[in-house]
């Protein structure tokens, strides 16, 4: 659905030139749910622009649903965008213009007549949940309600593609939780190949099939969302890895394990997958004759699986712990000794 | 009463003044704000990083509109009036007065049109050019809707500027309120016709500025 070859976009400034993008080769499959993580000034507000001719590439080619958009022009590139259609971090929405207006826009710039206008709008704002809304004018919405409007005008010309460009940066942790529901209930819904950009881990974990992570212009890592998240190779993604599973409490919380419970072992289980599942804890019990006290958990669900971290204590004879170990390296559970009794 | 305050005022030349008056304002209002938007339009697509990026035209405009801003209006009308004869074949009365009105206000107007743009949110711009917007679209229905509160009330200062204009204009011939308190006025020494013109440009310009706050207030959803 979409290919990137050999990318480079410079930008000449002040003071020199300046690569946003560094030969960055990328393809993204048709009904697939694609996130691009990285900080700021890492090239990916460029990246995504490639993607829909707002950007040309200094060099390379961009293909988005079989429209070359680093070569095409004038009518053809305005009419390939109508089916390539993007969101907005802040919204972008015209406040002279009513709900109803601002999702019909797209449809007026299509040439779509007035009566199939109306139609088509009232129907999107049921699918984005605007019902009641239609006369209010952006500046009488919430930050989630003006993303809905802004995906809404979005869907309006049936696009292939979405682009989302940090589209929840601006919302709080609810309302970016239930516009990401949305995006992926539009996913599967329609079918719809999602491109998205971010600094949150978060949104990648929960809504994302495969990511990205960039870095001063290049991709540094890529992969399945949940191998990403299971075996980090980059720094900078490791650095995002922890922002869902280290967060500062949990760093705080394993000090105070550590005060808490000078007895026995501490070990971090690590969970990827369906190991989740497995009554790993009840069995180690059973068979290695260990106490086991649980003192920490954290579980993430991600679109293909859960990801977890938990922190026990082992409690028992030195032999016996060393087995309750060698029968966890067996289930295939990443462990990590904490800190060892004294 | 009237009468007894005003006595040397001619009701009928006054009101002939007034009506002089506001048909100058209107008629250059209306042409200003449209050559002004013209003007204003072109100046920001033309700035870097605009749709029509263009250093020449930028720069042209930008030097056009800053020399005619720059000549005192008293100085341009003078300046006008072979432009004007040419144009109209006489430079007396007031059709005569608008080339030098709207040659005057649109290049101000231009500037305030240029200011209101350059205030629209980029995003909004971009927008509508990601879902695939002609430049004719984004002007039609993205920068003059999305600025339009600013242009009006940057209108109705050009307005009252325009009513100030006429007066001078007025020294010219060109009738309305300015020429009669100059001429009945000032030059015969009738103090209060001098006082009941100005009442009236007062009048004028308190209605413009009401008018234009009101629709100013009314376009404004933001």
């Amino acid at each position: 659905m979409i290919q990137l070859q050999n990318i480079t976009k410079k930008y000449k400034t002040s003071n020199g030139e300046l690569t946003a993008v560094k030969d960055v080769n990328l393809s993204i499959n048709k009904g697939e749910i694609y996130g691009i993580i990285g900080y700021s000034g890492a090239g990916k507000s460029t990246m995504i622009r490639l993607l829909n001719g707002l950007e040309k590439p200094t060099s390379g080619t961009v293909t988005v649903n079989n429209q070359e958009f680093s070569s095409i022009k004038g009518q053809k590139l305005r009419n390939a965008r109508q089916k390539v259609s993007m969101i907005f971090q802040h919204f972008n929405l015209l406040w002279s213009r009513t709900v109803a207006e601002n999702i019909a826009f797209p449809l007026e710039i299509a040439g779509v007549p007035k009566a199939k206008r109306e139609a088509r709008v009232k129907e999107l704002i049921t699918l984005v949940g605007l019902d009641g809304r239609s006369k209010a004018y952006p500046s009488q919405l919430s930050g989630g309600q003006k993303q809905r409007v802004g995906i809404a005008r979005a869907l309006a010309n049936n696009p292939e593609v979405l682009l989302c460009d940090e589209a929840t940066s601006a919302l709080d942790p609810e309302t970016t939780d239930a516009i990401l529901d949305l995006l992926v209930d539009i996913n599967e819904r329609l079918g719809l190949t999602i491109v998205l950009i971010t600094h949150e881990m978060h949104v990648i974990r929960k809504i994302c099939h495969r990511v990205a992570v960039m870095e001063a212009g290049e991709i540094v890592e890529r992969g399945e969302v949940l191998q990403v998240f299971q075996a980090p190779q980059a720094d900078i993604t490791k650095k995002f890895v922890s922002q869902i599973t280290d967060t500062k409490e949990t760093q705080e919380t394993v000090t105070q394990i550590k005060e808490n419970y000078p007895n026995g072992q501490l070990v971090k289980l690590i969970f990827v997958g369906e190991k989740t599942e497995q009554p790993v804890i009840s069995h180690l019990v059973k068979q290695c004759d260990v106490e086991v006290s649980i003192v920490h958990g954290n579980i993430s669900q991600t679109k293909n699986g859960a990801y977890g971290t938990l922190i026990v204590q082992i409690e028992g004879s030195e032999s016996n712990i060393a087995a309750a170990l060698s029968y966890l390296h067996t289930v295939e559970v990443q462990t990590e000794v904490i800190a060892n009794a004294n | 009463m009237l009468t007894s305050l005003f006595p040397n005022v001619d009701w009928e030349k006054m009101w002939e003044a007034t009506y002089e008056t506001l048909y100058m304002t209107t008629i250059s209002t209306v042409i200003t704000f449209i050559l002004g938007l013209v003007i204003g339009i072109l100046l920001f697509l033309s700035s870097p990083n605009q749709l029509w990026a263009n250093k020449l035209v930028n720069f042209l405009t930008g030097s056009i509109v800053n020399i005619f801003r720059s000549i005192p209006f008293i100085v341009l009308i003078i300046l006008l009036i072979p432009f004007t004869k040419f144009l109209l074949g006489t430079i007396r009365g007031a059709d005569a007065a608008l080339p030098a009105l709207i040659i005057g206000a649109a290049p101000f107007y231009a500037r305030m049109v240029l200011i209101s743009l350059r205030e629209i949110d980029k995003g909004v711009i971009e927008a509508a050019r990601s879902m695939g917007a002609k430049t004719s679209t984004i002007i039609w229905k993205v920068l003059i809707p999305e600025s339009l509160p600013a242009l009006i009330s940057g209108l109705t200062v050009t307005a009252v500027a325009l009513v100030g204009y006429t007066a001078m204009a007025g020294i010219i011939g060109a009738g309305g309120l300015g020429n009669l308190a100059f001429l009945d006025g000032f030059q015969r020494n009738r103090q209060d016709v001098t006082l009941m013109a100005t009442i009236l440009i007062l009048i004028v310009v308190f209605i413009i500025q009401w008018i234009g706050d009101f629709i100013t207030a009314k376009t404004d959803k933001r």
